[in-house]
C-alpha cells in the first residue's frame, strides 16, 4: 500500500479545536493570541507545526509543551480498604491547606506532582477502596493536570461542541439527530442538495463534509444572508465553496410563480440599500449590519481562511475584539472590492435561481427555527422524484402538522416521524453502567421520499393514502387507552 | 443507476425498489422480458419499468399501483436478503458520523455479513475512498461480491474471505477508520490498530452484550487507543394520529359548557385542539409511539488511535 505520510500538521490560520476531556472549543490558530479555555489561558504559538491530535501541557507563561508519555509510577504494592465503614468525613483528611496547594502551583510545580502530594497527604486515601482511590486520582488529575489536545475539526467534533456549548444556536439539534439527517438524506458526493438551516451553518458544514466538494449545494437563507459561523470552523478547502450557492427565502415564491426575473434585481449601487433593508426587517437578530451580512455571505466565495475564520468564530471566542477592529478598517478601505463582491453575489443569485428552476435537486434538508410546513410545501417543488428529504424541528407538534399537510399535498411517500435517544455508558471493570445523565431532547425528524406528483388524481389517491396511514380501528384503540 | 449515483430513468439491469405502501416494499432486479408479481398484480419490466422515471406510479395488471424508487443504502437496508443479523440505519448513521467518514476515507470492516453497513459505507466514501471488508464465511463473502457488482460499486470495495481475528484486514497503515461487528472484537483490536494509518484514525466496535464491550474496552486501552467511549442509540418512531377525547359529563348546564376551558373559538387548523361540544369530544393531532419498539440493538464503542 501507500507509504504512511506524516499526519496533518497544525498551521497558522487553521481553525482548530481544543479538547480537554469532553469539552471542546473551536479557535483560529494565530500567533501571540491569548486563548482562554476551561479557566486556563495560553498561547497556541508552540503548537504550530505539531501533528493534529497532539496533547499539550500548559506551562508557565501560557506556553504549550507536548506532553511526554510518562509511565505511571505505581510499582509499589497498592494498599486499599474494602469498604467505607470506618471512613468519617471530618473535613480534616487532607493535610495540605489551600495555601499550601496555591504555593505549589505558584512555584510552577507540575500538576502530576501536585496530585501525588495530595494523595500522600490524604489520611483516608489508603483506607479507600481501590475503586474509590481510582476515582479520587481521576478527579484530582482533572483539576491539576492541565492537558489540552488539539484536534482537527469534523462534524463529529463540531456538532458535539455546539450541542454542549451553544445548543440555542443550533435549535438544540443533538449530534446523533444530525447524524440521522445525513443518512436519511442520503448525503454523498455528487448530489445536488437544497439546504435550509438556521443552525449557524453547522448543518451546511456537515452536508459539505459528506459531499467532499463533489456536486452542488443551494443554501436557502432567511434575512440578508446565510449564517455560516459554524461552517467556517470546519476549515474546508476553497474548492468546496465553488459549487456552494445561496438563494434568499424571500424570493422563493416569485421563483415558483415565475415572476422572479433578473431584471427585478437592482443594479450594483442600489444593491446595498436593498439588502440592508431586507436584513433589518428580518427576524434574524444576528443580521444587524450590512457588513456582517456581506462577510458571511461571501466567506464562501473568497474564503480567505485566515481572515474570515476569526470573524466567524467570534461567537465561540468572544475575546477577539482587537481583530474585529482591524477587519472593519480593512473593509472601509475596500469599497471597490465590495462592489466587485456584490456583482459576484448577484451573479451567484442568478446561478442559484437557474439551478432551482431545473427542479431536479437530489434532496432537501431543513433544520430551522421556522415553522417547517410552509418551507416544505414550497421547497419540495425543487426536488426531483424518488429523492429523500429530512426536516428537523426542535418540537414535535409542528411536524405533526407538516405530516398532515404533506399527505394532503401528495407527491411524498414513506413519511416517518422519529426521534433518537442517546445513552452514554461508563465501561470499567466491575463498574459498568449507563452514565448518570442523558440528554433530555435532541429534536425530532420528519423524513420521506418524493414521488411523481399525480396532479389530476391526487385528491382521491391522497384520501386513500390518508386512510391507509390512519386505520380507524387503530385510532379507536389509541382512543381507548386515553380514556 | 448505481448505489453511489442517482439516475433519472429506470434501466435494464438496475436494482429498483417496488413500494407498495405503508413500509411495504421489496427490491427488484430490472430485466427485459421479466415480470414481477405483487398483490396488486403483475409488473412487466419491459413495458412498465424500463424507460420510466424513478419515483413514477406504476399501474399493475389488477389496476392497483405501486411506486418505483431509486435504490439508496437506506432502502436497501430495509429490503435486503438477510444472511445474518444486520445493522439498521439508526446505528449506521451514528457509526458513519463518529468514524468521521467522508468522500475519500479508507475504511476497514468485518464482518461483511449481509452488506447492510457496507453499502452505507461505500456510499459515504465514494468516489475516491475505499472499503476493505473481511468476511470469514466463504458463501457470504461471495454473495457480497456479487451484490456489489450488481449495484455498480465493485470498484469501491474489496471483499476478503479470511478470519479477521487471525489474519487481520489484509492491509496495513492505510485506513482512516475501522469497524468491527464480530463476536469477539477484542481479538481483532491489534489488527485494527495496524490497519489504521500511522498518524491515527477512528475505530468502532458493535456488540450486543456488555461483557463483550468490557473486554473490547480493555483491549483498546491495552493497544493505546484513546477517547474510548461507549454509547447506545435508540430510535423512537411516532404514528401521526387524530385523537378525540370525550369530555366528561360533570352535570353542568348548557350555559356553563361554554366555559369548560376549551377554546372553541379557535379556528380548526391542524395541530390545535378542536372542540366539538355537541358531541362532547376534543380532537387533536398526536405523535403516538409504536406499541412495540426496538429496545436494544447493540453498544457502540468508539475510540481514537493517535
Amino acid at each position: 500500500g501507500p507509504r504512511p505520510g506524516p499526519g496533518p500538521r497544525i498551521c497558522e490560520g487553521d481553525c482548530a479545536v481544543l479538547k480537554r476531556d469532553d469539552v471542546f472549543k473551536a479557535v483560529p490558530v494565530l500567533r501571540r493570541r491569548k486563548i482562554i479555555f476551561e479557566k486556563q489561558w495560553f498561547y497556541l504559538d508552540n503548537a504550530i507545526g505539531h501533528i493534529y491530535g497532539t496533547t499539550f501541557e500548559v506551562t508557565s507563561g501560557g506556553n504549550l509543551q507536548p506532553k511526554q508519555e510518562v509511565e505511571e509510577t505505581t510499582t509499589e504494592t497498592k494498599e486499599a480498604g474494602t469498604d467505607n465503614r470506618n471512613i468519617v468525613d471530618d473535613g480534616k483528611s487532607q493535610k495540605l491547606t489551600h495555601d499550601d496547594i496555591k504555593a505549589l502551583k505558584d512555584k510552577g510545580i507540575k500538576g502530576q506532582e501536585i496530585v501525588q502530594q495530595l494523595i500522600e497527604n490524604s489520611t483516608t486515601f489508603r483506607d479507600k477502596t481501590e475503586f474509590a482511590q481510582d476515582k479520587y486520582i481521576k478527579k484530582k488529575k482533572k483539576k491539576y493536570e492541565a492537558v489540552i489536545t488539539i484536534v482537527k475539526p469534523s462534524t463529529r467534533i463540531l456538532s458535539t461542541m455546539y450541542y454542549a456549548r451553544e445548543p440555542g444556536k443550533i435549535n438544540h439539534l443533538r449530534y446523533d439527530t444530525l447524524a440521522q439527517m445525513l443518512t436519511l438524506g442520503n448525503i454523498r458526493a455528487g448530489n445536488k442538495m437544497i439546504v435550509m438551516e438556521t443552525c449557524a451553518g453547522l448543518v451546511l458544514g456537515a452536508v459539505m463534509e459528506r459531499m467532499g466538494g463533489y456536486g452542488s449545494i443551494i443554501q436557502m437563507y432567511p434575512g440578508g444572508g446565510p449564517v455560516r459561523a459554524a461552517t467556517s470552523c470546519f476549515g474546508f478547502p476553497k474548492l468546496f465553496f465553488n459549487n456552494l450557492h445561496e438563494f434568499p427565502l424571500s424570493k422563493v415564491d416569485s421563483l415558483l410563480s415565475g415572476t422572479f426575473s433578473t431584471e427585478t434585481l437592482p443594479s450594483e449601487p442600489e444593491d446595498n440599500a436593498l439588502v440592508e433593508e431586507e436584513s433589518n426587517g428580518s427576524v434574524d437578530e444576528k443580521q444587524t449590519s450590512m457588513q456582517e451580512t456581506e462577510e458571511e455571505s461571501t466567506t464562501a466565495t473568497t474564503m480567505e481562511i485566515n481572515q474570515t475564520d476569526e470573524q466567524e468564530t467570534m461567537d465561540i471566542n468572544a475575546e477577539d475584539v482587537e481583530f474585529k477592529e482591524n477587519k472593519e478598517k480593512e473593509n472601509k478601505e475596500n469599497v471597490r472590492e465590495k462592489q466587485r463582491k456584490q456583482w459576484e453575489r448577484r451573479k451567484k443569485l442568478i446561478e442559484a435561481a437557474a439551478l432551482l428552476r431545473e427542479k431536479n435537486a437530489d434532496g432537501l434538508i431543513v433544520a430551522s427555527k421556522f415553522h417547517p410546513t410552509p418551507l416544505l410545501l414550497s421547497l419540495l417543488e425543487f426536488v426531483a422524484p424518488s429523492r429523500p428529504f429530512v426536516v428537523y424541528c426542535q418540537y414535535k407538534e409542528p411536524l405533526l402538522e407538516c405530516y398532515t399537510k404533506l399527505r394532503e399535498r401528495g407527491g411524498v411517500i414513506n413519511l416517518k416521524l422519529s426521534e433518537t435517544w442517546l445513552r452514554n455508558y461508563q465501561v470499567l471493570p466491575d463498574r459498568s453502567h449507563p452514565k448518570l445523565t442523558m440528554s433530555g431532547g435532541g429534536g425530532y425528524l420528519l423524513s420521506g421520499i418524493t414521488v411523481v406528483l399525480d396532479k389530476g388524481k391526487s385528491d382521491s389517491s391522497n384520501l386513500e393514502a390518508l386512510k391507509m396511514e390512519e386505520p380507524s380501528s387503530k385510532r379507536c384503540k389509541v382512543q381507548d387507552l386515553h380514556c | 443507476m448505481s448505489f453511489v449515483e442517482y439516475g433519472d430513468t429506470i434501466k435494464d439491469g438496475d436494482t429498483a425498489i417496488v413500494f407498495l405502501g405503508h413500509e411495504s416494499m421489496f427490491p427488484v432486479k430490472v430485466q427485459h422480458g421479466t415480470v414481477t408479481q405483487t398483490k396488486y398484480g403483475v409488473i412487466r419490466h419491459s413495458m412498465d419499468l424500463i424507460g420510466k422515471k424513478y419515483g413514477s406510479k406504476v399501474t399493475c395488471s389488477k389496476g392497483g399501483w405501486v411506486f418505483i424508487l431509486h435504490p439508496t443504502p437506506e432502502l436497501w437496508t430495509m429490503n435486503l436478503p438477510h444472511r445474518t443479523q444486520i445493522l439498521y440505519s439508526t446505528d449506521i448513521s451514528v457509526i458513519t458520523m463518529m468514524l468521521e467518514l467522508k468522500p475519500g476515507s479508507i475504511v476497514c470492516e468485518s464482518g461483511t455479513g449481509s452488506g447492510s453497513l457496507s453499502h452505507a459505507l461505500i456510499r459515504t466514501v465514494a468516489p475516491t475512498g475505499h472499503l476493505y471488508t473481511v468476511e470469514f464465511h466463504q458463501q457470504r463473502a461471495e454473495k457480497a461480491r456479487e451484490e456489489f457488482r450488481e449495484h455498480g460499486v465493485e470498484h469501491l470495495v474489496t471483499v476478503t474471505n479470511q478470519d479477521v481475528c487471525k489474519n487481520g484486514f489484509g492491509v496495513s497503515n492505510i485506513a482512516d477508520a475501522v469497524f468491527l461487528d464480530i463476536p469477539s472484537p477484542w481479538e481483532a483490536i491489534g489488527h485494527a490498530k495496524s490497519a489504521l494509518k500511522a498518524e491515527g484514525g477512528r475505530i468502532c466496535s458493535f456488540s450486543p452484550c456488555i461483557e463483550q464491550v468490557q473486554r473490547t474496552c480493555l483491549a483498546m486501552e491495552e493497544y493505546g487507543f484513546t477517547e474510548i467511549n461507549t454509547l447506545e442509540i435508540l430510535l423512537r418512531v411516532y404514528n401521526v394520529r387524530t385523537i378525540s377525547l370525550q369530555i366528561p359529563d360533570l352535570g353542568k348546564t348548557a350555559e356553563d359548557n361554554s366555559s369548560t376551558g376549551f377554546d372553541s373559538s379557535n379556528p380548526s387548523n391542524q395541530g390545535s385542539p378542536c372542540t366539538n361540544l355537541q358531541q362532547g369530544t376534543v380532537q387533536f393531532k398526536s405523535g403516538v409511539p409504536l406499541r412495540e419498539m426496538v429496545g436494544h440493538t447493540g453498544y457502540l464503542t468508539f475510540a481514537t488511535k493517535s
